[in-house]
């Protein structure tokens, strides 16, 4: 027989398709007609639609597939615009920064010069979204809490591809707009600098990172685990603790001592989350700019443990005078 | 419902593990406990690779009695100093390293032997030195394994494993498209997206490779290092050339917590220093001026003429022909010939 469960939920109670609350003064009229797709439904609410687009989120838009195609262009003619290659080499392809030449001048639309103005529009487009999430949160009389979350990620972004590169006098600093490409910046810049592993403000990203899959596994588990006794309404037992609440603390506080409240954990999981890209984008910032050999800052500050060296120790061949 | 579940589950599993390597993989501990220095291998691929890199049987060592080479045959100018009888054996070995197939005439002109019309005899001559050049001069990366032309050639008129700029792409590069050296996944990059010719900035250029500082803080003005992040990653490509090369990981010359610490590396290390040297100079003073003696259809798409690097002696093996002492039996291949 079917049954309701939290996830994957294989009955649907639907009821008549809504618009949502009425809008204050001044907002635009919401996008669409909504309607039900069951599929989505078993994993989130059926209901589809309708969009508040508004001036933000047409200009962001407008914005964001402007920058999309340009990368798309130049990727789809460096493959001879051949789209089945553009397909097949998708992974591959990129729009890369200028060459180191050019420093912070302007260079060549076909150096990077279409890489700087997809940086300019693609940062535009996601700071009008962050003003559109902004604004949305508090037409719906909402905290601005996504907003801020939304601005620690923009943060890491700015600072690998804005920031970070004026600092260092060099757009060739920046990170290429692809995906092995940018993968491949990321060993780049952590081999030129010295191991970024030895970066103090790396690991604590990964902490928190780690400590945000940890924290998110966590809660979730347990909110199913008591969602028997209603703990899916957590918020509404935030101010009103009933059983499932009790047994949840119980569980945590008989298992580890400890347990979050049902409001805490959510500032827990925010902050976790948001520390993520902030300590991770001061370290990039740092990068280069301050610390250029992140290995030998750990030397410098004894966190390196030292090994026995090999017998006998191998020396720089360069420094010998060795010829040829 | 439960079935077409489980058949998906196994499916995707399925799909999954297909980009993976049959096990069993063995580790080899190459340093102190605790650093992560070791090899990897998988005895699988390991004996075909084996089978691949077996040396030939060597041709029986000829008397040195009797008289010169340079004294009953014509136009003898690198081997002349060898009796008739050991002349003759490395002519044969030679046919059977490189022209096992065409024989004699893939370089003589067969009706008077002293020609120098077949562009590939006086390419051969060249190479017969710069095979006396490497055993004599290169001992730091060659040691007394040495090399013979069958490192390289295998049998094969042109070695399998040599380098020409690669070709550009016909719309690529124009206003639109910009390659920017890299994101092509050749063969030489390792198929990453890396930059696809590591090899004329340092094998044929002499670029400098060290990107890392010695100081722990950023220095300024003269002591800035201005080594770039896009200069790391032609870096990468070449290191990956290496990897691939011998058949090896990072840690077999590097400790990778450290990439840039010589006290820190294993000695194999300078053995390979040694080896961007001698790549670079048998580019550039052996093979790069025999360019115009070269057909067309030998040279690459960009007109260079094909050039060395580590695989091409090394062919996926950590020491080519794995390290089998072929040279020692032809002592004529040890010594650069006094003009």
């Amino acid at each position: 027989m079917a049954e309701y469960q939290n996830l994957f939920t294989s009955v649907q109670p639907v009821g008549p398709l809504h618009n949502g609350i009425d809008l204050p003064r001044g907002d635009d009229k919401r996008t669409g007609t909504p309607f039900l797709v069951h599929l989505l439904g078993r994993i989130g609410n059926a209901q589809i639609g309708p969009v508040y687009l508004g001036t933000l989120g047409v200009a962001s838009l407008v914005f964001g597939i402007a920058a999309f195609n340009i990368i798309g262009f130049n990727m789809l003619a460096s493959v001879d615009w051949n789209p089945i290659q553009l397909l097949r080499q998708l992974f591959w392809l990129a729009l890369e920064p200028p060459p180191p030449a050019y420093g912070l001048s302007i260079p060549p639309l076909a150096q990077g010069g279409w890489w700087l103005i997809v940086g300019f529009m693609l940062t535009v487009s996601i700071l009008l979204w962050w003003a559109r999430t902004y604004r949305r949160a508090r037409q719906l009389g909402l905290g601005t809490h996504v907003a801020w979350a939304f601005a620690a990620a923009i943060w890491l972004y700015l600072v690998c591809g804005f920031f970070r590169p004026v600092l260092m006098g060099s757009w060739s600093e920046a990170v290429p707009f692809g995906i092995f490409p940018h993968l491949d910046w990321v060993s780049a810049i952590s081999l030129r600098y010295g191991n970024l592993f030895y970066n103090p403000f790396h690991a604590l990203s990964i902490v928190f990172l780690y400590g945000s899959v940890l924290l998110f596994a966590m809660h979730g588990a347990t909110i199913l685990a008591v969602g028997r006794y209603g703990g899916e309404r957590e918020i509404e037992q935030i101010i009103d603790r009933g059983t499932a609440s009790e047994r949840a603390g119980l569980f945590w506080r008989w298992t580890m001592g400890f347990n979050a409240s049902m409001e805490s954990i959510h500032r827990w999981a925010w902050w976790f989350a948001v520390l993520c890209p902030l300590v991770g984008g001061i370290g990039i910032l740092l990068t280069g700019t301050v610390v250029d050999n992140w290995y030998l800052w750990s030397v410098k500050h004894h966190v390196v443990p030292a090994y026995p060296l090999g017998s006998p120790v191998v020396v720089d061949p360069a420094i010998l005078g060795v010829k040829p | 419902m439960i079935n077409m579940i489980k058949t998906t589950l196994l499916l995707t599993a399925a799909l999954l593990l297909s980009g993976c390597e049959r096990p069993p993989i063995e580790t080899v501990q190459t340093g102190y406990r605790g650093t992560g220095m070791e090899q990897i291998y998988n005895p699988r691929t390991l004996a075909k690779q084996a089978s691949l890199n077996a040396a030939p049987e060597v041709a029986e060592a000829a008397s040195a009695d009797g008289p010169k080479a340079r004294d009953v045959y014509q136009n003898v100018k690198v081997l002349g100093d060898l009796s008739v009888g050991q002349f003759n054996r490395h002519m044969v070995s030679i046919t059977q390293w490189v022209a096992p197939e065409a024989g004699c005439a893939y370089c003589h002109n067969v009706q008077n032997f002293a020609d120098d019309g077949k562009y590939t005899k006086v390419v051969a001559r060249r190479m017969i030195e710069m095979t006396q050049k490497v055993n004599q001069d290169y001992k730091a990366h060659v040691a007394e394994t040495g090399v013979t032309c069958y490192t390289c050639h295998r049998g094969n008129n042109v070695p399998t494993q040599v380098w020409t700029a690669p070709k550009d792409r016909l719309y690529a590069n124009s206003l639109l498209g910009d390659l920017a050296g890299q994101n092509m996944a050749t063969k030489a990059a390792g198929l990453s997206s890396l930059p696809s010719d590591p090899f004329s900035p340092y094998l044929m250029g002499a670029e400098p490779i060290r990107v890392n500082s010695n100081t722990a803080m950023t220095g300024v003005g003269d002591y800035a290092n201005r080594a770039s992040t896009k200069q790391a990653e032609h870096i990468y490509s070449l290191m990956q050339h290496f990897s691939s090369s011998l058949g090896v990981n990072c840690t077999y010359c590097h400790n990778t917590r450290n990439f840039a610490s010589w006290e820190e590396s294993r000695p194999q290390r300078v053995t390979a220093w040694h080896g961007i040297r001698m790549a670079r100079e048998l580019n550039n003073e052996y093979i790069i001026p025999l360019t115009d003696q070269f057909p067309a259809n030998r040279l690459g798409p960009k007109g260079d003429v094909a050039k060395v690097n580590c695989s091409t002696c090394h062919q996926g093996a950590y020491k080519p022909l794995y390290g089998a002492k072929m040279a020692k039996d032809f002592p004529e291949l040890q010594a650069v010939v006094k003009p």
